[in-house]
């Protein structure tokens, strides 16, 4: 088992003429993951490495279907028309690639979305892979590097970053711990799903056994997180790795992603580190320390 | 991006929500023309991107126009937070019955916008939320359909006000909750407004923020309020470092090499990506480390970039080292940045052997990456070594 996307998956990708969609659309269909078709208007006829492309969603579903999911890989101006019409031909699951959104137009998908019973991931992410059986986005990069840093086991992974993803996952694969799935959730302040709304996912999966996450400063996610973990009384250890402890110094400077800044004490650190411990998810000083760590937890747990 | 005062106030004109008169000055000449030219009572305000601006005695009330002129002298070079004051807002003294606080930011949980309302403004609004709950409401709305005044109407009426200052008030509030969906606003806050003694109410002050990658969609307003694209309007102006290093950046569409940030210490960082940067950041200050910089490579920035950037951080006064790290790369490729970092040593004089204390780029293209660090006698690492270990290593070179 593993969650949101397996060996069954069949995804689109919106932009797929694009120069970065053309690449993560090669290390998708090298890792083995379905993509089914691509969309870019005007382009119809067309193929990528084999991918047929079309003018709409609506044709790809039409052609291909059933289709689980698309990634968006369009500029900003054109995301949200591209995920509305996702969301209106049916697609349950989106991943968006693109960066420098405003986050009212987010929140605007991710209204939609709710409304419709569709789950958006990002943006500003790398997507999400459930190893050994689909990549869906960038996340891992080519798929030999891909195979290289994730491996299949119990482990779940949630993280602000889609870099740290793959150096979470590298991490834990060298120290023998495979990854059920690991989602890059995205760096805004506004994202599709948060670590808490993944949460309830991770708990409903037989395979996964622990959590690792990767935060930040800024924004209330961690204590969202923590909120749901204490009110669920979750059955998962959770060992969280939180960056940019210098930050806490530097209220008002924008760092890393879109949604790391501290505006106020909330945003701090040291205030997510204290909410985090308080509702027993063990954090890391440092990266390499993230496997002990979920061994001890898992043996406490036994 | 936040907006001055007296930016907020001419959109907010725009919309027609009342304001008293006012005029700008920028000398104390001015200051003076326009305090007669309003008449009577006046009160002066510095223009200034941080709150605190009583404390800090850059506020101050004149009774007339020579007066108005010696308090501009006094409020101009007054530092608010460390912020400087760009020119004085003179605007009419109005006798104020209630003050009220609206302001309508976005709720990163519920992911929609909320509407925070009160009807004891002017005071610190966290301060009344926790004193005086019954006084405050928050009020969640849609923004993708249509808003309607009755949200701003439910929102006023849930603090207790009724009568004549619940419907003046109801029109004024939808108001600001159109400017902040209009123009992409991050804060849209009125504190306070006030009721005056004949029942009118007056904008007395606002505060807007607008999303900087909302910035291009609104080319036309800033432009009309004579926001160029130069103003960054940042917690702290750039340095000139700084600013070459967005220069660095924007020269070339290929991958990112941005975000450069001026530190005082000896090791120059030329890290990645923006997860990965926060980390390392973290990890030369934890082993004792001086950070000369922080910055951002990712998005697999070209030879040239990668180049560009060296030697600007090279070019830097008391730079000894340059550490070159990131995480796991998955689409920067590795012999890339190693190429183009090696050509900034050699173009800004140095051996890349000396000057580099440490490359740690694991990832794409990482074999053919470290055949060319090994060719120039870089101390180099792959993903066996920790992110942590790799900054250990660099900073221990350092001593």
């Amino acid at each position: 088992m593993s969650i949101l996307v397996d060996k069954n998956t069949t995804f689109l990708v919106q932009g797929i003429t694009g120069r970065e969609a053309v690449n993560l659309t090669r290390e998708c269909l090298d890792y083995g993951s379905k993509v089914v078709g691509g969309v870019t208007p005007g382009r119809a006829g067309r193929d990528i490495y084999g991918v047929p492309v079309y003018d709409c969603v609506r044709d790809v579903v039409a052609k291909h279907g059933p289709v689980h999911g698309s990634i968006i890989s369009v500029p900003p101006g054109f995301v949200r028309d591209a995920a509305f019409e996702a969301i209106e031909n049916g697609i349950r699951l989106i991943v968006i690639v693109t960066e420098n959104i405003p986050r009212q137009e987010v929140a605007q998908m991710v209204e939609l979305a709710a409304l419709r019973g569709t789950r958006i991931i990002g943006p500003n992410c790398l997507g999400l892979i459930t190893p050994g059986e689909c990549k869906m986005g960038g996340i891992g990069g080519p798929a030999a590097n891909t195979r290289q840093a994730y491996s299949r086991g119990p482990i779940g992974i949630m993280s602000r970053s889609g870099g740290m993803t793959t150096e979470i996952a590298s991490t834990l694969t060298a120290a023998g711990l495979g990854q059920s799935t690991a989602v890059s959730i995205g760096g805004d302040a506004i994202i599709g799903t948060t670590y808490a709304e993944l949460m309830p996912l991770f708990e409903a999966d037989p395979e996964t056994k622990a959590i690792a996450i990767y935060s930040e400063p800024g924004g209330r996610m961690e204590a969202e997180l923590a909120e749901w973990v204490v009110a669920h009384r979750s059955r998962l250890p959770i060992v969280a790795f939180m960056a940019g402890r210098f930050m806490d110094e530097m209220q008002g400077m924008r760092f890393g992603h879109a949604g790391t800044i501290v505006e106020g004490k909330e945003d701090t650190t040291a205030a997510k580190i204290e909410r985090m411990e308080k509702a027993g998810i063990s954090v890391a000083e440092r990266i390499e320390q993230i496997p002990e760590l979920i061994r001890k937890r898992l043996a406490e747990a036994r | 991006m936040r907006f001055y005062e007296y930016e907020s106030k001419a959109l907010f004109r725009r919309h027609g929500m009342p304001l008293g008169k006012s005029g700008l000055a920028k000398s104390a000449d001015e200051a003076k023309r326009v305090a007669a030219e309003i008449g009577g009572p006046v009160v002066l305000k510095s223009q200034v991107l941080s709150g605190g601006r009583m404390k800090a005695g850059a506020v101050k009330f004149a009774d007339a126009p020579d007066e108005a002129a010696r308090h501009y002298e006094t409020i101009v070079p007054i530092l608010v937070n460390g912020q400087k004051c760009r020119a004085v807002l003179v605007e009419e003294k109005t006798p104020v019955a209630q003050e009220y606080f609206a302001a309508i930011t976005w709720d990163g949980r519920r992911k929609c916008p909320v509407l925070v309302f009160s009807d004891m403004g002017g005071i610190d609004i966290e301060e009344v939320a926790e004193k005086h709950p019954e006084h405050v409401s928050k009020t969640h709305f849609s923004s993708l359909f249509p808003i309607t005044p009755r949200i701003a109407k439910e929102a006023i009426a849930a603090t207790g006000v009724t009568g004549d200052a619940l419907n003046r008030l109801t029109p004024i509030v939808f108001e600001l909750m159109r400017v902040f969906l209009a123009y992409d606003l991050t804060l849209a806050e009125i504190n306070p407004l006030a009721r005056l003694a004949d029942g009118r109410f007056v904008v007395l002050d606002g505060h807007i923020d607008m999303e900087a990658e909302a910035r291009g969609k609104h080319k036309k307003l800033l432009a009309d309020l004579g926001i160029g694209p130069e103003e960054t309007r940042q917690a702290r102006e750039a340095t000139p470092f700084e600013i070459k290093g967005a220069e660095v950046n924007a020269a070339d569409h290929r991958g990112v090499a941005g975000n450069v940030v001026e530190f005082d210490g000896n090791l120059g960082l030329v890290i990645g990506a923006g997860g990965g940067s926060l980390t390392l950041f973290d990890a030369v200050r934890k082993h004792g480390g001086k950070p000369a910089n922080y910055c951002e490579i990712g998005g697999n920035p070209s030879v040239s970039k990668a180049k560009e950037l060296t030697k600007l951080i090279l070019s830097k006064p008391g730079v000894e080292k340059i550490a070159v790290m990131m995480n796991v790369v998955s689409n920067t490729r590795v012999d890339i940045v190693a190429r183009g970092v090696i050509k900034g040593c050699i173009e800004a004089g140095k051996k890349p052997s000396d000057v580099i204390a440490i490359f740690r780029i694991p990832g794409a293209w990482e074999g053919e990456g470290f055949k060319i660090l090994a060719k120039y006698g870089v101390d180099y690492c792959d993903r066996s070594v920790s992110m942590y270990e790799a900054a250990g290593r660099a900073v221990a070179k350092m001593k």
